[in-house]
């Protein structure tokens, strides 16, 4: 197998990840798309660490496992936040900092 | 190794699909079975790539705890079930230029850096036993930071989103 087929499939899944954060209007289908991003980076770390035969790889990839559960909780309490405050979690729709 | 290669290019097929159908389809629900298919196929490469324990704590975080989670989310922002009709904002084609630089250069650099360089075959199979060690040998302070960052996450969470 080839280290590029691993890393590539990872670049296609983080572009359409990021295509999701910066189109989606829902702010859990946002959310969604974040939780893409991260693993589409968890497998270039594990594919980099089989081609280097370290562990790290494996370890890290538990670590942003551990931080993604982390980000998922404390951003769906922002939305839930925002639905009970502005009855609408559609993220164009926020934009109290515009100056 | 070319049982491999078919294994993989079935996978990688599903997994690049279901991204696709995740963020282009209008249904929520079932934008959140499409990431449950990504979620499964990424674990199916974690098993080709000989790396056991990442593959379950993929399949045990993501599928089962962290898609309940989106799943409560979606409910309780009481998204209508059914097609949303304007579910991707103005900015898309924006945001899709953007995908597709993105996309592009990183697949140039890629191919450009790496081409066709084989994964070592020779390397040795990490078992879970082997990450255990290393987690709590080399990496003992990282994993009490994170240890320390769940418990925050988790009362911070209790915090934003309890009524007072």
């Amino acid at each position: 197998m080839l280290l590029n087929q691993f890393l590539l499939l990872g670049a296609l899944l983080f572009a359409v990840g990021v295509y999701g954060v910066l189109a989606r209007r829902n702010g859990v289908m946002v959310l969604m798309s974040i939780e893409l991003m991260l693993n589409a980076v968890n497998l270039n770390l594990v594919a980099f660490g089989v081609q280097h035969d370290v562990v790290s790889g494996q370890v890290f990839a538990l670590f942003i496992i551990a931080v993604a559960a982390a980000e998922v909780g404390v951003g769906l309490a922002i939305v839930l936040l925002l639905y009970r405050n502005r009855k609408s979690i559609a993220v164009d729709e926020f934009d109290l900092m515009k100056g | 190794m070319v049982a491999q290669n078919i294994a993989f290019g079935i996978i990688a097929a599903i997994t690049v699909a279901a991204a696709i159908g995740m963020v282009s389809t209008r249904n929520i629900v079932h934008a959140a079975l499409f990431l449950v298919a990504v979620l499964g196929g990424l674990a199916a490469n974690y098993v080709l790539l000989t790396a056991e324990f990442i593959a379950t704590t993929q399949v045990l975080v993501y599928i089962g705890a962290v898609m309940v989670l989106f799943l409560f989310g979606i409910m309780l922002t009481r998204a209508p079930i059914g097609r949303i009709p304007r579910m991707t904002g103005a900015t898309w084609p924006v945001a899709a230029l953007s995908a597709l630089a993105l996309g592009g250069v990183t697949v140039y650099a890629l191919v450009d850096r790496f081409g066709t360089d084989s994964l070592a075959t020779d390397s040795r199979v990490f078992r879970t036993a082997d990450v255990s060690d290393s987690v709590f040998s080399q990496y003992i302070i990282p994993f009490e930071a994170v240890s320390v960052l769940l418990l925050a996450a988790l009362i911070g969470a209790v915090v934003l989103a309890r009524r007072d």
